[in-house]
């Protein structure tokens, strides 16, 4: 069998078992020789010059632009635009959908398993419009009852955001189901792409997305690269988010004519180097196929979780399913705090997240402060978790409390 | 497997077997301390005699080195001077900083088995914590 770590320099010249995919990935050579390239054959600031080498930019970035289409099978490359990540793509819709069409006795409905990045954004529209805030509540395994956010859209709500895969349960949610709901009271539907983009194909029609954000690096992309699918309907009455350079059709004293889509959403000089980076990685990942990247990762997954399952002071947060963890496992022990178990983790060599993983609301609601997280990519390997797991059963032991 | 991590024998068992985690009722001074990168969360409970510290507790969860970094500053200052207390809060952290002299780090008695956290930056939040609100709670705001 292959092993995918040779195509990434970081994995390949490295002891680490490297188990926080979900936080950030490892890049290949491809992509680290795609940004790299870009800067060395083609570097111009893309859509100002006339001259060859501002057209090659220019070109190369729409290029990005036509990959990132297909990857979500959005109709047009008008639907796309580059942000530098989720985080900044779902602040773009919060700031510039949100405050425009929210008003006063409107409601915003948001998942309990929301990132922090997919929650904060709304609780400020929210704030700021007079709006009422609402939560999906799920059950303990992640899952959602349909019949009850059935109930919970009404007329009065405007926007649904939802998380396609949780970052802590690696569940998914039934994002079409939900989409229908909430187009049926003509609500929009807003969907976190960062932790379902990694390990599964995402079709923003068949989802029924109006907006969906995912970030590069997530997917084995740049850092500072990610880009957000907003409906053309939707996004063209939308006012920019950002105003000044490369946005504009012309400009007065006192007021601008905007770019059409989707440049009204990229002001200033944009990460060009990054969107080749993107599509590097898109190619890379397509080359490989989701198919076999998730059945590996749902393999190491079972493995983990039938290890874990042979600890009785090891509590594993979601589904007993591997196939419903995404990749994800995040767990707790008793009596060790998942600060110290990251700590002792690293000692012997690998790499997981310990804390509330940027989802308070979640873990509260499951009833923990924190916990450790361990997440898989398609590199990953056996051995690894077996690594995993041999730690963690020490883990009592080398924090004092006997065998 | 060996231990390579630092959670020495000083520290588990601080953490596992606190002598001064309790509720103190009838403190004179309650201030809480907390750490938000672990989730730490202590509340510090002192009696004073004029400017002794007579007796100490601690209530609260966190990671095992907030938690017995806490458990081995009661133990240092329990019976001390205010002033003499301050004092041994400073090398404690003069040693987190990897300032302190040998000398300074044997006056610390148990604590000084928290020196190696001076490797590791992510953690001294965790650390401090008690030494910290220890001087919160003494109303001494110079310098942290």
């Amino acid at each position: 069998m292959y092993n995918y770590k040779n195509d990434f320099p970081l994995l390949a010249n490295s002891t680490v078992a490297y188990l926080d995919n979900a936080a950030t990935a490892q890049r290949p050579q491809c992509v680290i020789d795609a940004e790299d390239n870009f800067y060395r054959t083609c570097n111009a600031n893309p859509m100002r010059g006339l001259y060859p080498l501002s057209i090659a930019a220019t070109d190369a970035y729409e290029d990005a632009r036509e990959a990132v289409r297909a990857f979500l099978n959005a109709k047009s490359t008008s639907e796309i635009i580059f942000t530098r990540n989720t985080t900044e793509g779902l602040n773009l819709i919060a700031y510039s959908y949100g405050l425009t069409q929210v008003h006063a006795g409107d409601e915003v409905l948001v998942s309990i398993m929301e990132h922090h990045s997919n929650l904060l954004p709304w609780q400020m529209v929210c704030r700021q419009t007079g709006a009422t805030l609402r939560f999906i509540e799920c059950r303990p395994d992640g899952s959602v009852d349909l019949d009850e956010i059935a109930a919970q859209i009404t007329d009065k709500t405007k926007i649904v955001a939802m998380t396609q895969v949780s970052n802590v349960l690696g569940r998914e949610n039934p994002i079409r189901a939900v989409a229908d709901l909430a187009h049926a009271k003509g609500a929009v539907m807003v969907v976190d792409g960062a932790q379902s983009t990694p390990h599964k194909a995402v079709d923003v029609q068949a989802l029924g997305a109006d907006f969906l954000a995912f970030s590069g690096h997530k997917i084995f992309g740049p850092m500072g690269i990610g880009a957000l699918y907003g409906r053309k309907e939707l996004l063209k009455k939308m006012p920019p988010f950002l105003s000044g350079g490369e946005m504009i059709e012309s400009v007065t004293r006192e007021g601008a004519v905007f770019a059409e889509l989707p440049h009204k959403f990229e002001a200033g000089t944009v990460n060009a180097a990054g969107a080749v980076g993107l599509h590097a990685a898109i190619n890379y990942l397509q080359k490989i196929g989701y198919e076999e990247m998730e059945r590996r990762e749902t393999a190491l997954v079972a493995r983990a979780l039938a290890g874990m399952k042979e600890m009785p002071y090891v509590h594993v947060l979601g589904s007993e399913l591997a196939e419903e963890h995404t990749g994800i496992v995040a767990f707790a022990v008793d009596g060790v705090h998942p600060h110290d178990i990251s700590e002792i983790l690293a000692a012997d060599d690998i790499a997981v997240r310990a804390g509330h993983h940027c989802a308070q609301p979640l873990l509260k609601h499951l009833g923990y402060n924190s916990t450790v997280r361990a997440s898989f990519a398609f590199y990953n390997t056996e051995e690894e978790v077996d690594r995993l797991l041999a730690s963690v059963s020490t883990l009592r032991e080398r924090m004092g409390y006997g065998k | 497997m060996e231990n390579r991590s630092f959670y020495n024998e000083i520290l588990t068992e601080h953490n596992i077997h606190p002598e001064f985690k309790y509720d103190m009722p009838d403190a004179d001074i309650v201030l809480e301390g907390v750490n938000p990168s672990c989730g730490d969360d202590i509340f510090l409970k002192l009696k004073l005699d004029g400017d002794v510290i007579s007796d100490g507790a601690f209530i609260g969860d966190g990671c095992a080195i907030s938690q017995a970094s806490a458990d081995i500053m009661l133990g240092m200052i329990i019976g001390k001077h205010k002033d003499e207390a301050l004092k041994l809060g400073e090398t404690f952290l003069k040693m987190i900083q990897g300032e302190a002299s040998e000398e300074e780090i044997d006056s610390l008695e148990e604590a000084s088995a928290l020196r190696d956290i001076a490797h590791m930056p992510a953690r001294v939040k965790c650390a401090v914590l008690g030494w910290r609100t220890l001087k919160e709670a003494l109303g001494n705001h110079d310098e942290a």
